[in-house]
């Protein structure tokens, strides 16, 4: 049989943002794909080495409009690992509290649009107008619906209100109901089950070989989450669980993020009820040359953030992996053999974030290609080896 | 004379009015449910008004006549089969043999007319939507016969439309047995897959395959799919009442009950559309090949056995 490409992007009704993904079929099956990225590419990177290390932060924010918080999460991160800070247990709370909150939302927002990508879009609005009590409590805790701006490094910016906890853990509880209702919904609706069961199943060992993040990992039955395997801030300190499921399908994924969005309220509300007292930030001055490397569990895996500092006020070198950028390849193994009408939902359950994980690509006027990936990862490293020598260490 | 006004205002005029509001009501409830606001009761009506107003485009290197003629297949026979019906409800007596096949036929080319469009705009995904479309319609087409052929059997092997609403308006509505209650569940399946409503909407699929069948029309062409679409919300709702439910009567409290079946059908619809996602076409085709046959002919047996 002939074979055709269908294309998912750069513009198309599925993706908020542009991406070009090339589908080959055959009928209606799909025998391989070709991505292409690039369409989005804003320079954060570079824009941050300009940037002295307190307005990074807000820099690294602006990433991504859904986990806007895990960038400076995993950013200031970074800073306090340059200086060897501890941060004071109040902040530390306050961190949590707002990461996990973005995590609430960004699992919610997730589900209302698995809905859509199914056609329920049903399930697409009352997800999101659950989502929107989330977005009430973030408003009531940081003054923002999304973009909190609340971390710098060695703290955060705005302290926690004592009246406003009883109002948000009054809200919290009145999320629940409604998302064990959703959850029911969900789980047991038999015709979304056909469509999600055994579809697009991403085994272990093939999450292994992809290194594969986050939720994507977890469902396939990997225990990886920077929260349980290095805690930091808070995360050791409250009662949590990691939830893992085995197959690996678009299924489990859908229901690994609803038991997560009950395990981050759980998270949520033991912060609020023990947040201790104290300061809220270190007052770092300066940060002394040096390299640092921030970690943070993101909604869709682990956010990394490499800072190298030379002693001025800015960032030297500033490296950024967002988790979709590992996710995102394993679309490949989990969609060839599926039909198109699965190819949708399949790369919508990685969840992808392509503001985040886009990567330069250079071309001429022609649509030639100049540097390939390889290319411009060489040179990065030069340019990395070349500060590095400027610097006059290793 | 009246043949021609008949076509031109009921078929035609009438039929679009009460597709318009239908779409309208269709969409209020949608978003009712969805905890949205919804839209004023003339949106579909700006709607169309836009699409009227915006340049038609055509694909290069498309058939235009196939290409701009499938709207006008598709809306001719939808004001034609709405004629049929109108005709029936309002007068009995002028029915002739074999207007029920001829009104099943012409059900059939409104799907007909968007593959062919579909095939004609030379658009990978468009061609996907059609050939679903077709499976589709593969898929539908024999449960629906079976489930109007109990109908059929209970008013005495009569295929006249008007004999049918007659034999109802002596010894009470088809619907009203057992067999008559399986074939009504059986054709509103069928009906959803006609109207292209989710679980069915395979063929258009906006977040899958973009609009499918409609991703290379605009302007007057789509507007006059869209028209064609509003009034089927009207016709097929109106077809299941005049075989199972006994007509429309607009004489004195008739008139509320003839409202409250419309609408009750076309509520049905909407629930339907609203509680369920897209099935995949392979799910369609095993399920009205599947369980929907099962039980359409389970209706025919029944309706046989005088049930």
């Amino acid at each position: 049989m002939a074979k055709t490409i269908v294309p998912i992007g750069p513009y198309h009704p599925l993706q908020e943002e542009p991406e070009f993904f090339s589908l080959m079929v055959e009928g209606e099956r799909v025998v391989d794909i070709d991505v292409q990225i690039g369409y989005n590419h804003r320079g954060i990177e570079k824009i941050s080495e300009m940037k002295n290390f307190d307005q990074s932060t807000f820099a690294v924010e602006r990433i991504c409009g859904i986990c806007s918080t895990s960038h400076p999460f995993a950013y200031t991160r970074a800073v306090e690992d340059i200086i060897q800070a501890e941060v004071p247990l109040r902040a530390q709370y306050i961190r949590t509290i707002i990461a996990e909150g973005e995590r609430v939302h960004s699992h919610l927002l997730w589900l209302g649009l698995a809905g859509h990508f199914l056609g329920y879009n049903t399930v697409f609005m009352w997800a999101w107008k659950l989502r929107e009590e989330i977005l009430d409590v973030m408003e009531i805790l940081s003054g923002n619906r999304n973009n909190y701006a609340m971390f710098k490094p060695g703290g955060v910016r705005r302290d926690i209100k004592a009246e406003d906890i009883p109002v948000v853990l009054k809200k919290l509880d009145s999320i629940v109901p409604t998302l064990t209702m959703i959850k029911k919904a969900v789980m047991d609706d038999p015709v979304l089950q056909a469509r999600t069961k055994n579809v697009g199943v991403l085994t272990k060992e093939k999450a292994i070989d992809y290194c594969a993040l986050g939720p994507t990992a977890r469902s396939s039955g990997i225990a990886i989450d920077v929260r349980k395997d290095s805690p930091y801030e808070a995360y050791d300190k409250v009662e949590w669980d990691m939830i893992v499921l085995k197959n690996g399908d678009v299924f489990d994924k859908v229901v690994l993020r609803i038991l997560e969005t009950f395990e981050s309220i759980r998270i949520l509300r033991q912060c609020l009820k023990n947040l201790p007292g104290g300061k809220i930030d270190m007052q770092i001055t300066d940060i002394p040359p040096g390299e640092g490397i921030g970690t943070h569990e993101a909604p869709r895996g682990e956010s990394f953030h490499y800072v190298l500092s030379d002693g001025t006020n800015r960032p030297a070198r500033h490296k950024i992996r967002a988790p979709t950028f590992m996710n995102m390849p394993t679309y490949k193994a989990t969609v060839v053999g599926e039909t198109i009408s699965d190819a949708a939902i399949i790369l919508a359950a990685i969840d992808p974030c392509y503001c985040c994980t886009e990567r330069m690509a250079v071309r001429d006027t022609k649509g030639k290609m100049l540097y390939n990936g390889e290319g411009l990862v060489k040179l990065s490293q030069e340019k990395t080896e070349k500060i590095r020598e400027k610097l006059g260490r290793c | 004379m009246s043949d021609i006004l008949y076509l031109i205002i009921y078929g035609f005029v009438v039929t679009a009015l009460v597709g318009f509001l239908a779409s309208w009501f269709e969409r209020k409830i949608t978003a009712r449910l969805q905890y949205r606001v919804g839209p004023p009761l003339l949106q579909p009506v700006y709607d169309i008004v836009k699409l009227l107003g915006k340049e038609t485009l055509v694909p290069f290197g498309v058939s235009k006549a196939t290409f701009l003629s499938a709207p006008l297949l598709g809306l001719a026979s939808v004001a034609l089969v709405s004629t049929l019906l109108w005709v029936n409800t309002l007068n009995p007596g002028k029915t002739f043999i074999g207007d029920l096949v001829v009104v099943l036929y012409l059900l059939t080319i409104p799907s007909m007319s968007m593959m062919i469009g579909g095939f004609a705009s030379r658009n990978p995904l468009a061609s996907l939507g059609a050939s679903r479309e077709m499976k589709l319609i593969l898929s539908y087409e024999l449960p629906f016969l079976l489930a109007v052929f109990v109908p059929v059997i209970k008013g005495g092997f009569s295929i006249k439309l008007g004999e049918l609403l007659s034999f109802q308006a002596q010894n009470g509505v088809f619907g009203g047995g057992a067999s008559g209650v399986l074939a009504f569940v059986v054709a509103i399946l069928c009906v959803q897959a006609k109207i292209g409503f989710v679980p069915f909407d395979v063929a258009e699929a906006e977040t899958e395959i973009s609009g499918g069948l409609l991703i290379e029309y605009s302007g007057s062409s789509l507007a006059i799919f869209k028209v064609m679409k509003n009034m089927l919300l009207c016709t097929l709702p109106l077809f299941l009442i005049v075989i199972f439910f006994g007509g429309l009567r607009f004489d004195g409290i008739n008139a509320l009950y003839s409202l409250l079946k419309y609408i009750g059908i076309l509520f049905l619809i909407i629930v339907i559309k609203n509680t369920n996602p897209r099935v995949r076409i392979d799910h369609a085709v095993r399920f009205f090949w599947g369980p929907v046959m099962v039980l359409a002919i389970l209706a025919v047996v029944l309706a046989f056995k005088g049930l």
